[in-house]
């Protein structure tokens, strides 16, 4: 978890802003990813009409939820796997935890999980002395950083090859001033492969699980997750339930979708699918909801469990580029998580949701078409209703709107903003004012158009 | 035809020459134009900012400035997109829906509803075109670049009609300023350096002047220019369809 947990998405955004050489690089490389989006999308004349299909399928999943989740339980509880339930992370946390201690392991392999991440399953398991080691290149190097990920698909596009090779020389032992990232990758599998060698215990997350075979699909470029797996006499595959479709045709319209959407790639280098334990392993699958019920009882949000994690909506947000993931203080950043963290504590994520322009790129881009700014602006309300509005912004709405509803008290109080702009503009061209802090404000006209109008074409006037 | 004028408050305040403009360019093309001079605002700026609940006076006030016009035009794709989306009323439901099916933005009721295909204007300079979000994705003015799909725009096909005017091509066709409403001042050294990026790509791609169908964009860009002390100027898409010099 990030260590800035107590501020707010402007301050932190604000923080990162500072380096503005960062932010242009930050933005430029994101940039560049949504532009291999773009490609990927465009070849394919059928783009729209997947993301339709992807969506339908999407819908009848929520609707059906509980009937799929049983279907697979009976199916994956007959192809020989464990299954877990856990009604929120505390209880995930504690079945790996107890899995993990019956093979008395103090060390254990994981391939990339945001929803490991969302739990906060690496603290909870180092708390009770057990190590685990990231697998996915980008989540190793911000685990020997100790920083959270800024990205649920690229975890450490924050840091610069440079800050990476640092990185290993003191962590790895890499020679000093080495930065050439095919080299740096080398020296992790290296690193690595002794630890898939000798860990007993793997945790994958799960893309996609599939009611009607009790299967599960987890898709990677590095395969790290097939290696942990395979290596391993305990194997545990953790889910949130709103993972599940209903057959594995349908895997044909997310699998296309997915890596599409996400770098631009046609298909994830393995998308590796996984039934039934090998013979002498032990295959186990919890099924988390942590909130996610809550969130599909709330009928203006649930569309937000359709998300796949392709993370499109992060490198297509012009906010999320020039703040950086860290500035969202929560496991799942960007757009989709200003959403997602409000259900889990209205209070503490609060702010995510007005950390955007509601320009609507996100939703767009977003291949379950979730209409992920119409609910940033729908939280707003929400938060607001709630008492989650800071009290300076209450007086100031209220005042506003008795202004705006009297259009005589409007007139005047226009004629007496432009006063003060045109005869004392230090009142507001000053450092408290942050409009004015690298903005110039408008130039003050000598009328409004109200009074133009009614000067210039009274007789036309109704 | 009986237009009603919808001049969003900033402009009113701010910018009147953008609701002269828009007048002056409704009325060559014959139309009857009529300003309800007891307007204010739409609402929008409480209702972005989580207080939609506050707005029923702004609301009921906006029904009976505007009911029963054939059209209602305003030089703004936010504010219309707005009334579009939020405009209700408990007491006149009807006349609400109504009127969200008749407010139109500028350029939409130029080129969908009075077909407009030529006009008299000049404007010799090279114009870097901004999509405004909310015309853009909100009320689709333009196709957007996240789409497979045809792709058109309805203020890119009125520019075409004014003789001189050059169209520069952005590296970043449709990409949000920054403005955002309250974002602008709560969030504002990411807004600011949105509009910094925004202007850098008209500058790079040579733009004299930065256009839109929205003046809350060119105002919050205009702000850095003018901080900057750049010589690219803003200017609102009415003014230079009216056919007025730089």
């Amino acid at each position: 978890m990030s260590n800035a947990q107590h501020k707010e998405h402007a301050a932190l955004a604000n923080e990162f802003n500072k380096d503005a050489t960062r932010v242009g690089w930050h933005d430029e490389t994101l940039w560049w990813i949504r532009q291999k989006r773009d490609k990927a999308a465009h070849h394919l004349p059928e783009w729209e009409q997947l993301r339709n299909t992807a969506s339908a399928i999407k819908d009848n999943v929520l609707s059906n939820l509980h009937e799929y989740l049983c279907s697979f339980e009976e199916q994956a509880l007959r192809n020989g796997v464990q299954v877990h339930w856990a009604a929120d992370a505390k209880e995930h946390n504690e079945i790996v935890l107890s899995i993990v201690r019956r093979h008395g392991v103090n060390r254990m392999v994981k391939s990339k999980s945001m929803l490991t991440e969302e739990c906060h399953l690496n603290p909870y398991l180092q708390e009770h002395g057990i190590e685990v080691i990231d697998t996915d290149l980008g989540e190793r190097i911000v685990q020997l950083a100790e920083e959270a990920p800024s990205h649920i698909v690229l975890p450490c596009i924050h840091k610069k090859k440079e800050e990476i090779g640092a990185l290993f020389h003191e962590h790895l032992g890499t020679p000093e001033g080495n930065a050439d990232p095919q080299f740096l990758t080398a020296a992790a599998r290296e690193h690595l492969r002794e630890k898939f060698l000798t860990c007993k215990v793997a945790i994958t997350g799960v893309n996609f699980s599939v009611a009607e075979t009790g299967e599960f699909v987890v898709c990677t470029n590095e395969g790290n997750a097939d290696m942990g797996a395979h290596l391993s006499d305990v194997h545990i595959a953790c889910m949130g339930i709103e993972k599940i479709i209903p057959q594995r045709k349908h895997l044909g319209v997310f699998l296309r979708l997915l890596t599409r959407s996400a770098t631009g790639q046609p298909i994830t280098t393995y998308s590796s699918h996984f039934r039934k334990p090998r013979p002498g392993q032990e295959m186990h699958i919890i099924l988390v909801d942590n909130g996610r019920s809550r969130q599909l009882g709330r009928d203006e949000f649930r569309n937000s469990l359709k998300c796949i994690r392709c993370g499109a909506c992060f490198n297509t947000c012009p906010v999320y580029r020039r703040s950086g993931g860290h500035s969202y203080h929560t496991a799942i950043a960007g757009p989709i998580g200003s959403i997602l963290a409000p259900n889990l504590d209205m209070k503490a994520y609060a702010d995510l949701p007005f950390a955007s322009t509601l320009c609507g790129s996100c939703s767009n881009v977003c291949p379950v078409k979730i209409d992920i700014h119409e609910q940033l602006y729908k939280w707003r309300q929400v938060l607001v209703q709630s008492g989650y509005a800071p009290v300076v912004k209450k007086m100031g709405m209220a005042g506003m709107t008795f202004t705006l509803s009297r259009p005589a008290l409007y007139k005047i109080a226009g004629k007496a903003a432009r006063w003060t702009l045109g005869h004392v503009p230090f009142v507001v061209n000053n450092k408290l004012n942050p409009w004015y802090h690298q903005r110039e404000l408008p130039e003050v006209p000598e009328s409004s158009f109200g009074e133009w109008y009614a000067k210039n074409r009274k007789k036309k006037s109704s | 035809m009986k237009v009603g004028l919808f001049v969003p408050c900033y402009i009113d305040q701010f910018y009147p020459q953008v609701g002269i403009a828009t007048l002056e360019l409704l009325e060559k093309q014959g139309v009857e134009v009529v300003y309800p001079p007891k307007q204010t605002c739409c609402g929008q700026p409480m209702a972005n900012s989580g207080f939609e609940h506050l707005t029923q006076g702004c609301n009921e006030l906006f029904i009976r400035n505007f009911y029963g016009f054939d059209y209602i035009v305003a030089p703004s794709g936010s504010c219309v997109l707005h009334i579009k989306e939020h405009l209700h009323a408990a007491k006149d439901e009807a006349k609400a829906a109504d009127i969200r099916n008749k407010v139109y933005e500028l350029t939409e009721f130029l080129t969908d509803i009075l077909q407009v295909e030529s006009l008299v204007a000049n404007f010799p300079y090279k114009v870097g075109l901004h999509q405004s979000c909310h015309g853009q994705r909100g009320l689709k003015l333009s196709g957007m670049t996240e789409l497979v799909a045809p792709s058109f725009s309805k203020p890119e096909q009125l520019l075409k009609m004014v003789s001189g005017l050059e169209l520069i091509t952005l590296n970043r066709k449709d990409e949000c300023c920054g403005f955002g409403g309250t974002f602008c001042v709560t969030e504002e050294a990411v807004s600011v350096r949105m509009g910094q990026d925004r202007i850098a790509d008209h500058i790079t791609n040579g733009a004299d002047f930065i256009t839109a169908a929205d003046m809350s964009c060119l105002m919050h860009m205009e702000g850095i220019l003018r901080r900057r002390k750049s010589p690219v100027k803003v200017k609102h898409i009415a003014e230079i369809l009216n056919g007025e010099a730089a």
